[in-house]
């Protein structure tokens, strides 16, 4: 296939054996959002110690991007204070995506840091402009 | 002339069809969302602004009579094409879903009192269901909804159970856009009649692939999107029968559906004008016109027949793939080529980008019929729907990428 592809190895990896998949009891924070239209889901749980995210999972379901991507930005953000997460850019995530993606699935990419965002923000949804 | 005949000859006509996606010949596969255009129809639209656009009703100039004539001749060709008793019950609209609300507001909204109920089923597509869910809710009318059978078509026996005397509207679509069965309205619109309630049919996937007559089926109202037949975007129609839509109020005002106007009053246009306020989508009627034309050359039973035939190869090749679900009927028997189908395992979304990679366009996703996705436990499918230019040449290029999906998610 051509170079415009989408399914690469790393990302069908992170699909078929996704990364702090699951979910915490008692969590510090929590959030979940969807896309209605694709049936794409997601929730992610968080422990939080001294403003660090100690752990994060994430569970729901959906497309190979939008459940990569998830996996991915776990372990962007473990470890990481609370404000990297607050700072993080939809192009952050983009790139550590690695992949072309176009308007289409632009939703399913980005789902995760919506859903991470409205987390640490202790907000009901992010909207998709506050990714820019 | 064989099907497959027919379709290469057609083909000729859809410039588009012709373009290459992602290195591939593309192979539209997604009809029921949209259907491509042939050069007849672009033909038209461009001939109407490049020689007589102008404003219809209002003039006295030839430009204006030119556009006029043209307008109504286009109401003329689509109540001959649907069998209606006469062009006035033929209402220009934007789409099928503009065409549901009217008669859920202007009809419904007037009509409906506490306690009614207005029965519909769990395959429509939202713009059969939210606005009666919407003015059910505002009137304090029930809405009742008929099951669906294990094979995906309508449960005639619950439907029927749930037929009352309270029942003042039965509406439901002629054809699923997600399963492809094709509902016996005439049957039901009998039983419908002999309780009292009017029935309003949502032809919009129905009308592109069989032929229709209002008068047979014994409807009241039909909602059809021109977009979905080979017409332009923004154009489709509204059939009601004429008593009904005399006594209706309208459903929008402004200019065009009046006939006098006071400063306290007014009094309106005759049929169908009186539906139609401010100025209409000229080139949309016009455009739509000539896709009636270039289907009414083929003819409906024809394309009905060859795509029957096409239909009936998909099903043989979906239904012979591994690990793959299709939902609706399984057999072509009051069936159109709508196709939805899941992988196991596998997203819906990821089917269709994997097949647009090669070419394929299919849709993924709910199909705008939530709550039949949540009847089916699903949430979503992958969607082939076909249409008269499609080729079993196609068919086997879709399955080949579908081979394709296979292999990336093993
Ligand atoms: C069965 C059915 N009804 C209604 C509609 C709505 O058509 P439109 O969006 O053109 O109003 C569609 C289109 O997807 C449909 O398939």
């Amino acid at each position: 296939m051509a170079d415009f592809d989408i399914y690469v190895e790393h990302i069908l990896d992170h699909y078929k054996n996704p990364r702090n998949r699951g979910t915490l009891e008692n969590p510090d924070l929590t959030a979940r959002d969807g896309n209605p239209l694709c049936g794409d889901e997601i929730r992610m749980d968080f422990k939080v110690k001294d403003g660090r995210i100690v752990d994060v999972k994430f569970s729901g379901h959906g497309c190979t991007i939008s459940q990569a991507s998830a996996s991915i930005l776990t372990e962007m953000i473990k470890g990481k204070p609370l404000d990297y997460v607050k700072q993080l850019k939809k192009d952050d995530l983009l790139e550590a995506l690695g992949i072309p993606i176009g308007p289409t699935r632009l939703k399913c990419a980005l789902l995760s840091l919506k859903v991470a965002k409205a987390a640490v923000y202790g907000l009901d949804k992010v909207r998709d402009e506050d990714l820019e | 002339m064989g099907c497959t005949r027919l379709a290469q000859e057609v083909r000729q006509d859809f410039p588009v069809l012709q373009r290459k996606v992602n290195n591939h010949p593309l192979v539209y596969f997604d009809n029921a969302a949209t259907t491509q255009k042939p050069r007849q129809v672009i033909e038209a639209l461009r001939h109407y602004y490049e020689t007589y656009n102008a404003n219809v009703h209002r003039g006295v100039h030839t430009l204006a009579a030119q556009a006029t004539e043209a307008y109504e001749e286009a109401h003329k060709a689509v109540a001959r094409f649907v069998n209606a008793p006469s062009w006035r019950e033929i209402v220009f609209t934007r789409n099928a879903t503009e065409s549901l609300n009217l008669v859920a507001y202007a009809w419904g909204l007037r009509r409906l009192r506490p306690g009614d109920r207005v029965l519909t089923t769990l395959m429509e597509h939202h713009s059969n269901l939210v606005p009666w869910q919407q003015i059910t809710r505002r009137v304090g009318a029930h809405l009742d909804f008929a099951d669906i059978t294990e094979d995906g078509r309508l449960d005639l026996d619950d439907l029927f159970g749930k037929l009352t005397e309270q029942t003042r509207v039965v509406t439901l679509t002629l054809a699923s856009n997600v399963l492809g069965t094709v509902n016996p309205v005439k049957e039901i619109a009998r039983k419908a009649h002999e309780v009292g309630a009017i029935v309003v049919v949502d032809a919009a996937q129905a009308a592109p692939h069989m032929p229709i007559d209002v008068q047979d089926l014994g409807v009241d109202f039909l909602a059809v999107s021109g977009h979905k037949m080979m017409g332009p975007t923004g154009i489709g129609f509204l059939w009601g029968r004429e008593e009904l839509l005399e006594d209706m109020d309208p459903f929008l005002y402004g200019g065009e559906m009046i006939h006098e106007v006071w400063p306290d009053r007014a009094t309106w246009n005759e049929l169908p004008w009186k539906f139609e306020a401010g100025t209409p989508n000229i080139a949309g009627g016009i455009g739509l016109q000539a896709a009636v034309a270039y289907l009414d050359r083929i003819g409906m039973d024809r394309v009905e027949a060859c795509e029957r035939e096409l239909t009936a190869y998909a099903l043989e090749k979906l239904l012979a793939f591994p690990g793959l679900t299709l939902y609706g009927p399984k057999d072509t028997r009051d069936r159109l080529g709508v196709l939805s189908f899941t992988l196991e395992g596998i997203h819906p979304h990821d089917i269709a980008s994997i097949l647009d990679l090669h070419g394929v366009a299919v849709r993924s996703g709910s199909h705008c019929a939530q709550p039949l996705m949540r009847r089916l436990g699903i949430e979503g499918t992958a969607r082939i729907s076909l249409y008269l230019y499609n080729t079993p040449e196609e068919v086997d290029r879709a399955v080949e990428a579908l081979q394709k999906v296979r292999e990336i998610f093993r």
